[in-house]
């Protein structure tokens, strides 16, 4: 790597950050589809990580990385528990759509 | 909906690139990419959206509770907080130097896998358990128990 590359600021990472974690929020709001709401779930756990790893930039002992890599790892099951239960809802509702599901409610 | 996940997703992984952290670039696209994606494009194909009227469940009339407008705006005026916050917030953290610099480009790939297996044993573990345990009730909830033939 040659040295007269300066790094980005990191000003733009945590930008960018808020940006994903706004557009993810806006996404769990608005969409009545559960798979939908699932990628803006996916959107927001991908902000936390990159402003983990904006802020361990400049921590030598990169422990930002690794509670990212944590962050990784429980959102990997998490997409794959909550894929089950729809299909498993799907299956009874015949529907993915949130409102409908509503046997709970009252 | 998919292809714009896959898109921002990749380039996620391309700022942890220029973030310095390569380990968690290739973590992100091999995780993500190619298990999250396609984990979530098999649910987009298992449940099809339009919904034929001879099963609908109930018969009352279905009006749309959710206001869009309203969540548009809520999630715009909460970036808009969180650039007022950023731009005022003036880190006294950013000013040291960053990791890249220092380690003069060197990889991350090992202090991480000294430290998963020295200092962050136990979470590493847990990891570990967790994932076989969300294996296993993955496929617990989704097989189904009961016999096909009850369809009709």
């Amino acid at each position: 790597m040659t040295s007269d590359l300066t790094p980005l600021p990191s000003f733009y990472f945590l930008m960018v950050a808020a940006a994903l974690f706004s557009i993810g929020l806006g996404v769990i709001v608005t969409k009545r589809n559960a798979v939908a709401v699932l990628i803006g779930i996916e959107l927001i756990l991908n902000a936390v990580n990159l402003n983990l790893v904006t802020f361990s930039r400049h921590d030598p002992s990169l422990r930002g990385q690794l509670f990212a890599l944590f962050v990784i790892v429980v959102a990997a099951a998490e997409a794959a528990i909550a894929l089950a239960i729809v299909l498993k809802t799907y299956q009874y509702f015949r529907t993915a759509d949130l409102d409908q599901v509503s046997d709970l409610k009252n | 909906m998919a292809l714009g996940l896959f898109a921002s997703l990749l380039g996620v992984a391309a700022l942890y690139v220029l973030a310095g952290a390569d380990f968690l670039a290739v973590t992100q696209i091999m995780v993500y990419v190619g298990g999250v994606l396609v984990l979530l494009i098999f649910g987009i194909m298992l449940t099809k959206k339009s919904q034929s009227p001879d099963n609908q469940l109930k018969n009352y009339v279905l009006t749309s509770n959710i206001n869009q407008f309203w969540g548009v705006v809520v999630s715009l005026s909460i970036f808009g907080i969180l650039f007022v916050a950023i731009l005022t917030a003036n880190f006294s953290f950013f000013e040291r130097p960053t990791n890249v610099e220092q380690s003069a480009g060197a990889s991350t790939v090992q202090p991480i896998g000294m430290s998963l297996l020295t200092t962050h044993l136990l979470p590493f573990e847990i990891a570990s358990i967790l994932l076989m345990v969300a294996l296993m009730g993955a496929t617990y909830i989704a097989t189904s128990k009961t016999k096909p033939d009850n369809d009709e």
